[in-house]
């Protein structure tokens, strides 16, 4: 297994260099000479020259990429312009809000997708499974920016049962920061749910129709222990695996629910970096997400060879 | 007397399996209902400046925040704008950057995969590692990223997000090129010495264009939201141009006072994009030919 680990991360060696060269290319999209923006208005030679110097604007682009590379290597990906920290430092500072919200988010879509995906299946072709069909294709189709906008509106400006921004850290003041964040769970997690729910159903379709489902019936058992424990148990893998996958994608998808909840997490520090220009902070939060991104694609590998018992005897 | 290029391979009549696949998709409600409704704010969007309908940009002092009425069916925003009008000129931005983003998606992506899947050997390699690292960057932060350096404007968001769908049809390409590449018509029109061009144009092409076609009416759907959202925060339509992204932006701040100026825009965001995931689920069950 450890060496099935070594062998994957060493596949992602390359993806994440063309991850960083791409990186690396968006700050030359940028339109103007930043040296210009960054001497004023008097633009005093000496300063420009030295400024040049300073960033290794005078190297050809492949050094100056080199450079950069190096640096972000060591975990130097720059300073921001806005709070003149470490952008790394920043990153480490929002990653956990981020974290609790995907962490909560996904344990909603797991309540809601895999129950609903289960019982579409089992009610196959019949009324209860053309809702949950219905249901989960609003769930993808819906835009969560408004879902985030149309609960403010219900739960906290009509009712006034949640409050509808503001954070709190969950190690700090755990009942209120769960209350905080159970709205922006349930926007960020709905389109997941609507995704479990389809995979679930077409995993539970596939093995209900399998021949040892059948023999189990035959043999008299419960339908309750055949759903659960015969079917259930052969369909979880690839739902475990699309889990991990989506982990990722939630950490993505949270820049909007961050930015309508006001939760000053990972998507926040990128739409704040774009408003204050502040570039490095963009680049940074790019890099930090791929990465992030590829080692939850490891993890949904390594849990199919955990969880798969043909592919463990394959290692 | 005949040269190679002349040469027509008889392959399977490509009407019949069109004819068939409208067949089906003419069997299925939910397609059907997600045309009507694509149909409907295509029309709308077409139609904008021939409807009785006051200017999208009219200010009026004296109807800021209107709710719903007879006078303006939809309400007024906050600085006196009619909803309706500005609802209906916002479908254009909105489809209009659903279908070109896609379009740029597929133009710079299919040919892409088509190389890389008929070739193989080393661009083969050079692709598919570029598409791996661009899959592994989430499409929306890929987009807004690209958006923050082009600079914010639709045209610019429509770049960000066609290049951010690309790796999806490059892939997808790739793929059912290998599957064809290999078959008997292929080979055949090999054979006879004809050129790659016209072997991956005339006869790799049209048969893998179905999944393609379907990927592209999902990601369209995808692409509006993408759209919606770039707009939503700053980076896609400028104002006083409306789309529903920036009509939503606006409308946040005034949630207590003026919910219409919320529902209506997102409203029609998630009924388009039902629409365009309706028919793409549609196509799939139609072009699919494992289905009977």
């Amino acid at each position: 297994m450890f060496s099935y680990i070594v062998k994957r991360l060493l596949v992602a060696i390359p993806t994440l260099l063309i991850i960083s060269v791409f990186v690396f290319s968006l700050q030359k999209l940028l339109p103007g000479d930043p040296v210009l923006a960054m001497a004023g208005e008097e633009r005093d030679p000496q300063l420009i020259e030295y400024l040049r110097e300073k960033y290794r604007l005078n190297d050809p682009v492949p050094i100056q990429y080199i450079h950069w590379l190096g640096s972000a290597v060591q975990g130097d990906l720059g300073m921001s312009l806005r709070t003149n920290q470490p952008v790394l430092t920043l990153v480490a500072q929002k990653l956990p809000v981020t974290v609790q919200l995907a962490i909560m988010s996904m344990l909603f879509a797991f309540a809601i997708g895999i129950p609903m995906g289960i019982l579409a299946a089992v009610k196959k072709n019949t009324a209860l499974d053309y809702v949950a069909n219905v249901v989960a294709l609003s769930g993808l189709s819906i835009p969560n920016f408004w879902l985030g906008i149309m609960l403010i509106l219900l739960v906290s400006v009509h009712l006034g049962w949640l409050p509808a921004s503001g954070y709190r850290p969950f190690f700090e003041d755990p009942l209120n920061s769960i209350k905080t964040m159970l709205m922006p769970a349930f926007v960020l997690g709905n389109a997941l749910a609507a995704t479990l729910m389809r995979h679930t159903r077409s995993a539970m379709v596939s093995v209900l129709s399998a021949d040892y489902i059948r023999t189990a019936r035959a043999k008299g058992l419960a339908e309750r222990s055949v759903v659960l424990e015969h079917s259930f148990r052969n369909a979880v893998l690839p739902i475990v695996t699309l889990s991990a996958l989506l982990f990722g994608e939630l950490l993505a998808g949270a820049v909007l629910t961050e930015q309508i909840f006001t939760i000053p997490g990972f998507g926040k520090l990128i739409v704040d970096a774009v408003f204050t220009r502040d570039y490095a902070v963009v680049q940074g939060v790019v890099l930090c997400t791929a990465v992030g991104f590829i080692l939850m694609n490891l993890v949904a590998d390594v849990l199919y060879v955990v969880l798969n018992p043909r592919m463990r005897a394959s290692l | 007397m005949t040269t190679l290029d002349q040469v027509r391979i008889p392959v399977a009549s490509a009407q019949r399996p069109a004819s068939r696949a409208w067949r089906k998709l003419k069997a299925n409600k939910g397609a059907l209902v997600g045309l009507f409704i694509i149909a409907f704010f295509a029309l709308l969007a077409v139609a904008a400046p021939l409807l009785p309908i006051p200017d999208p940009n009219a200010t009026s002092w004296s109807a800021i925040r209107k709710a719903p009425s007879a006078l303006n069916w939809l309400g007024t925003d906050d600085i006196g704008r009619d909803i309706l009008s500005r609802m209906i000129w916002g479908a254009r931005a909105s489809l209009m950057a659903g279908v070109l983003s896609v379009a740029i998606a597929v133009v710079v992506g299919v040919p892409f995969g088509l190389v890389s899947g008929y070739f193989g050997g080393w661009i083969d390699q050079i692709i598919s590692r570029v598409t791996e690292a661009f899959l592994a960057m989430p499409f929306l932060i890929t987009a807004i990223a690209l958006a923050a350096f082009l600079g914010p404007s639709l045209m610019n968001a429509m770049i960000a997000i066609g290049l951010s769908a690309m790796p999806v049809f490059i892939r997808l390409t790739r793929g059912q090129v290998l599957a064809v590449k290999t078959e008997d018509y292929v080979e055949g029109a090999r054979s006879i010495g004809l050129r790659h061009s016209s072997i991956i144009t005339r006869y790799i092409l049209p048969n893998v264009f179905a999944p393609i076609l379907v990927q592209a009416t999902l990601t369209i759907a995808t692409a509006i939201i993408a759209e919606a959202s770039l707009s939503f925060l700053g980076l896609g339509q400028q104002p006083p141009a409306p789309s529903w992204g920036s009509m939503l932006n606006v409308a946040k701040n005034y949630l207590s006072q003026a919910p219409w100026m919320a529902m209506w825009p997102g409203a029609a965001i998630f009924l388009v994009v039902i629409g365009f995931n309706l028919l793409g689920d549609g196509l799939r069950d139609a072009l699919d030919p494992r289905e009977a």
